[in-house]
Formats: structure tokens, C-alpha cells, sequence
């Protein structure tokens, strides 16, 4: 690094800041996407499992009834459900709308409560996910 | 002798040269997933529990066949813009973040014709 780099202000680091709830969102926006781009090979996994034999299915299902299994799964509902719907919230922004900065924080509370409710209630109505055997 | 304007030269140029091309499809892509996502969230809970059969006939149908593949390629082209952006943010070193670029690049590319190739033999056989 060349030393007029060093020499440069920085703008405050991260932890400087109090922790806010739309930071947190924003943060878990970025997380929740690179997530589901790992996920999206799970997805794959599953198509070509299904569709390639009786056996594979089955082992892609019993991995996903493992504890590894459920936790990989629960993550990519919280992720695929919380991505969403922020998503569509940062869509409603690039249409100039709710960016005061109270409106931010009361659709982030908003966004928080869909996001929990509609998590679990995915995860019960699904119970788990994984199909049968054959 | 310049025979381009300069609002033609500086239209969907921004610092980073291509940027408009890349905000555009994010949010053309992520309006295509919000529908796509619905649609995956009520199927999954519906395939809930469900032998392999029954999996089989529901990607076999032309519909529940050609959304989830829409699906795919959307989410995997969409993924691909994202870690893209995430790269540029925290890779500093040229080679690194280009070489991280076009992995994912590819990757997504691997899995969107593996997964489409998976459905359509299912439907033609072979």
C-alpha cells in the first residue's frame, strides 16, 4: 500500500456507530443474499437428486432431516423470507417513497414482524421439509 | 471531429462505467422473483413431506415445470448481480476480485444449465 493511502481520513468504522434496527436489516440484507446464492446449490442438489434416482432423493432427504440438514434449512427460509421481503421494501425506496428517516424506522419494524411471523409460519406449515423415501 | 453528443457518451455511464445496466436488471430481476418467490414458498409447503413421486409429477407439469425454471435462472442471474456488488465492496486487490467475478459467473451459469438440463430430461427422457 502506498503511504499517501495511510495518510488519508477514514470515515468512522462500523462499530462506532449505536447499533440501529435498520442497520441491522440492511446488514442481514447483504448476509441473507449471499445465502441464498450458496443456497441456490442446494436447490440444484435437490432438482437433480429427485429426478436422478430413488436412492439419491432419499439421501438428499435424510441429510436434510440431519441436524446440519435443518439448521441449512431453516437458514435458507429466514434468508429467502427476509431477503424478500426487504426486497420489495428497498423497491418501494427506489420509488422515492418511506425514506424519512421515521418512516425507515417504523417499516423496519414492520419488515422485522413479517419476517418473524411469516418464517415460522412457513417452517410449521412445511414441518421440516423433507419428502419420503421412494 | 466528434460526431457523438456528450449527453449520448454520459447516458448509462456512470463512475463505474456499466452501473446503470447492472442497478436496472437487479430491480427488473428482483420485481420477476417477488411473484416467483410466492409461487416457490406455497410449493415447497405443498411438497412438504411428499414421496418422490409426487415430486416428479409436480415438476413434470408444464406449469409448476417452466416456473421453476424461470425461478432458477432468475434467482441465479439475480445472485450473480448481488455477488458481484459484494465483491467490488470488500475485495480490494484487482486480480482477486475479478478472478471472484467471473468464478461466480460461471458457477451460476454451471447450475442454472444443470438444473434446466435436469428438468427437461425428466420431461423428454432419455
Amino acid at each position: 500500500m502506498p503511504m499517501s493511502m495511510n495518510e488519508r481520513p477514514l470515515s468512522p468504522h462500523l462499530q462506532i456507530y449505536k447499533l440501529e434496527l435498520p442497520m441491522v436489516l440492511s446488514g442481514l440484507h447483504r448476509i441473507s443474499g449471499i445465502a441464498l446464492s450458496v443456497g441456490s446449490i442446494l436447490l440444484v442438489a435437490w432438482i437433480l437428486s429427485a429426478v436422478h434416482s430413488a436412492e439419491a432423493f432419499a439421501g438428499m432427504n435424510s441429510f436434510l432431516r440431519s441436524y446440519v440438514g435443518q439448521f441449512v434449512l431453516f437458514g435458507w427460509t429466514f434468508s429467502l423470507i427476509h431477503h424478500s421481503v426487504n426486497g420489495v421494501r428497498h423497491l418501494i425506496w427506489d420509488t422515492g417513497r418511506l425514506l424519512e428517516v421515521d418512516q425507515i424506522n417504523s417499516s423496519s419494524k414492520i419488515v422485522l414482524a413479517i419476517v418473524i411471523v411469516l418464517t415460522l409460519l412457513a417452517w410449521i406449515l412445511a414441518g421440516g421439509f423433507p419428502g419420503g423415501g421412494a | 471531429m466528434k460526431y457523438r453528443n456528450p449527453l449520448s457518451i454520459a447516458r448509462g455511464l456512470g463512475s463505474s462505467k456499466d452501473g446503470l445496466g447492472h442497478w436496472w436488471m437487479q430491480r427488473l430481476t428482483a420485481i420477476a422473483l417477488v411473484p416467483l418467490v410466492f409461487w416457490f414458498a406455497l410449493s415447497i409447503i405443498a411438497l412438504a413431506g411428499q414421496d418422490r413421486a409426487h415430486v416428479l409429477t409436480w415438476m413434470q407439469s408444464p406449469f409448476h415445470g417452466v416456473v421453476l425454471s424461470l425461478f432458477l435462472v432468475t434467482s441465479l442471474y439475480h445472485a450473480n448481480l448481488g455477488l458481484q456488488a459484494v465483491f467490488e465492496d470488500y475485495i480490494q486487490a484487482r486480480w482477486l476480485q475479478l478472478s471472484s467475478r467471473i468464478t461466480a459467473g460461471f458457477a451460476a451459469v454451471f447450475l442454472g444449465f444443470t438444473g434446466v438440463f435436469a428438468l427437461l430430461r425428466l420431461v423428454f427422457g432419455g
